[in-house]
């Protein structure tokens, strides 16, 4: 158990590495000076001769990519460009809404996406069934940003049932939009998941010995097949955390959600790049974390996966 | 070369015909559309501002006075090329390299697969903006972006199926036989991994297609004057409530192509293997 664990902490390390090596190489190529690009063009000279000192840019370019790691283990991501703020302290004030809102559409689309999957595999081949695969298909191939945008228009526009923008101080009706824009995509892939598991799970005889017990289909279904078929999607549900942030980037912008994803667009439409670079980076190393926090959880949590690894 | 489906298998299979007909025509669009379309994207009409659908204008005006019809035909050129080529070059590389760490193995394998997995840690959206921010924008830039965003989970794909395909006998007979590695990767197993490899490769255009929208809706693809579909919404979605057909006729034309490419992708997977996943 500790040797996996340890295992896979020592793989994190390349991928983090990877992933700061990217990012350097996407920071050197930028058009202009690498060195304004890190510190923001009202950087103090003392900091600019910092930066220049650290990331010595008259040394090999391996040297100036270990300079680089130095400034980010100190937690250096640079300044805005444009309000001189360290990036750092943006991102730590930003992520919490984000977070917010990416658990707001992640229990919006397992409730949902869990009872359409099971609805559809019980109606298999009915209409209902097919209505749902088209939905399904549609949640998967709809772009977030139009349909936060359709959202809107429908719900606070026409309807008038919820606010279209803003935050609202944390009054939690104003999440309820953004939330399902974000969560649609997600929902749809766990419904699908869910369906095919489910065709799965009520093919084995296990089920039909619980209907032969004389148990009614309500009780098959949900007590018995459920809880096996959700195995694959719980891990879809785990893996599929993260990208949760590239639906982010999308909502917030639509809905002013003062998130990573808004931040992220205001570098974008400033060509403020030490911005963009920082949410890329930050995004990046997110990412990864949860998908390891999630490996290293089905690790204690399933049984089967222990013995499948030692094998 | 996709063997075993025919044309009766798509024709007893409604939706899936349904959207290989409509992709077949937004391709023909695509390439004839602008020679027929009623007027000129670009040109500016200004005593017809933000006209709703109607006889003059098939799907109305833009905040410009422009003709949304017309520019959701050249648009789609756009959201087609990059999603195809995009598609066709993240292949490519992804089937040279996948190829090459699943056919040599060992330390080959270890370096390249963990190549992979480091585009693969980047939640691609955030990838696609990291590469094309510092790329002057335009139509190469997001291409490329998508490209390198793609290519590494069809590289692992491959990888996998090389792993297999090397170990069946045909393989090890030819090794017998004393034919060299290219030889066997290309006789071979490049031939055998081919249609789940095209399966794959059809699955994700429409996931290609978004994430060309996605880029042009945050101002980072092809530029203005060009229509895209994506900045058509970026440009118009102020006006969301008062002329809310700006921004819906270009959300559904995004929204269609997609659908039809996943229904297409999901027709050929369940035809050529049932548990191939993604």
């Amino acid at each position: 158990m500790l040797l996996y664990l340890l295992k896979r902490i020592l793989l994190f390390i390349p991928t983090l590495l990877g992933i700061t090596l990217i990012t350097f190489i996407l920071m050197r190529s930028l058009p202009g000076d690498p060195v304004a690009g890190m510190a923001g063009e009202r950087a103090s000279p003392e900091t600019i001769a910092r930066i220049r000192a650290e990331l010595g840019q008259d040394r090999p370019l391996p040297f100036q990519y270990l300079g680089y790691l130095k400034l980010l283990a100190t937690g250096e991501l640079g300044r805005s460009y444009y309000t001189n703020r360290k990036i750092a302290d943006d991102l730590v004030q930003k992520f919490p809404n984000t977070v917010k809102l990416a658990l707001a559409a992640m229990v919006f689309a397992s409730i949902i996406g869990i009872g359409m999957g099971v609805f559809a595999a019980v109606k298999r081949g009915t209409t209902w069934d097919r209505f749902l695969t088209l939905l399904t298909v549609s949640g998967i191939s709809v772009p977030v940003f139009w349909l936060g945008l359709a959202l809107m228009l429908l719900f606070a526009f026409y309807l008038q049932w919820l606010p279209p923008s803003g935050m609202g101080n944390g009054n939690p009706i104003y999440i309820i939009l953004p939330a399902v824009t974000l969560g649609t995509f997600s929902l749809s892939y766990i419904a699908r998941v869910t369906r095919s598991s489910m065709i799965e799970t009520l093919s084995q005889p296990y089920v039909a010995a619980a209907r032969a017990k004389g148990l009614s289909e309500a009780d098959v279904v949900l007590k018995h097949a459920l809880k096996n078929s959700l195995i694959p999607v719980v891990t879809l549900i785990g893996l599929d955390l993260g990208s949760y942030l590239n639906g982010a980037v999308l909502t917030e912008t639509i809905f002013g959600w003062d998130g990573l994803g808004r931040y992220a667009l205001e570098g974008i439409l400033k060509r403020d790049y030490p911005v963009i670079m920082g949410v890329v980076l930050f995004g990046a190393v997110v990412f990864v974390s949860i998908n390891l926090l999630v490996d290293i959880s089905y690790h204690f949590l399933d049984p089967r996966v222990r013995i499948k690894e030692s094998k | 070369m996709l063997n075993g489906i025919t044309l009766k298998d798509l024709t007893g299979n409604t939706p899936a015909l349904i959207a290989a007909t409509l992709i077949m025509l937004l391709v023909l669009t695509a390439v004839i559309g602008p020679r027929l379309t009623p007027q000129d994207p670009l040109a500016m009409d200004l005593d017809s501002l933000q006209q709703p659908p109607g006889k003059a204008h098939l799907l109305g005006t833009d905040s410009k006075g422009r003709d949304i019809f017309s520019r959701l035909v050249y648009g789609a050129r756009i959201s087609l090329a990059v999603g195809i080529i995009a598609s066709a070059l993240s292949l490519c590389i992804g089937i040279f390299f996948g190829l090459i760490a699943g056919y040599f193995g060992g330390r080959t394998d270890v370096i390249l697969s963990q190549i992979f997995d480091i585009f693969l840690a980047f939640p691609s959206l955030l990838l696609a903006i990291g590469i094309s921010a510092v790329m002057p924008p335009g139509l190469i830039s997001a291409m490329l972006a998508i490209t390198l965003v793609g290519w590494a989970g069809f590289a692992r794909f491959v990888r996998g199926l090389a792993l297999s395909i090397k170990e069946q006998t045909y393989v090890e007979a030819s090794r017998a036989l004393g034919a060299r590695s290219t030889r066997i990767l290309y006789k071979h197993i490049l031939p055998n991994a081919l249609p789940l490899i095209l399966v794959a490769g059809s699955l994700r255009v429409g996931s290609f297609i978004l994430l060309e929208a996605a880029l042009s809706f945050l101002g980072l693809g092809v530029q203005p004057p060009t229509p895209t579909w994506g900045s058509m919404i970026s440009l118009n979605r102020a006006y969301i409530n008062s002329a809310p057909w700006m921004v819906i006729f270009p959300g559904l034309a995004i929204s269609i192509t997609v659908i039809c490419f996943n229904i297409l992708g999901d027709f050929l997977r369940d035809k050529l293997d049932p548990r191939l996943q993604i």
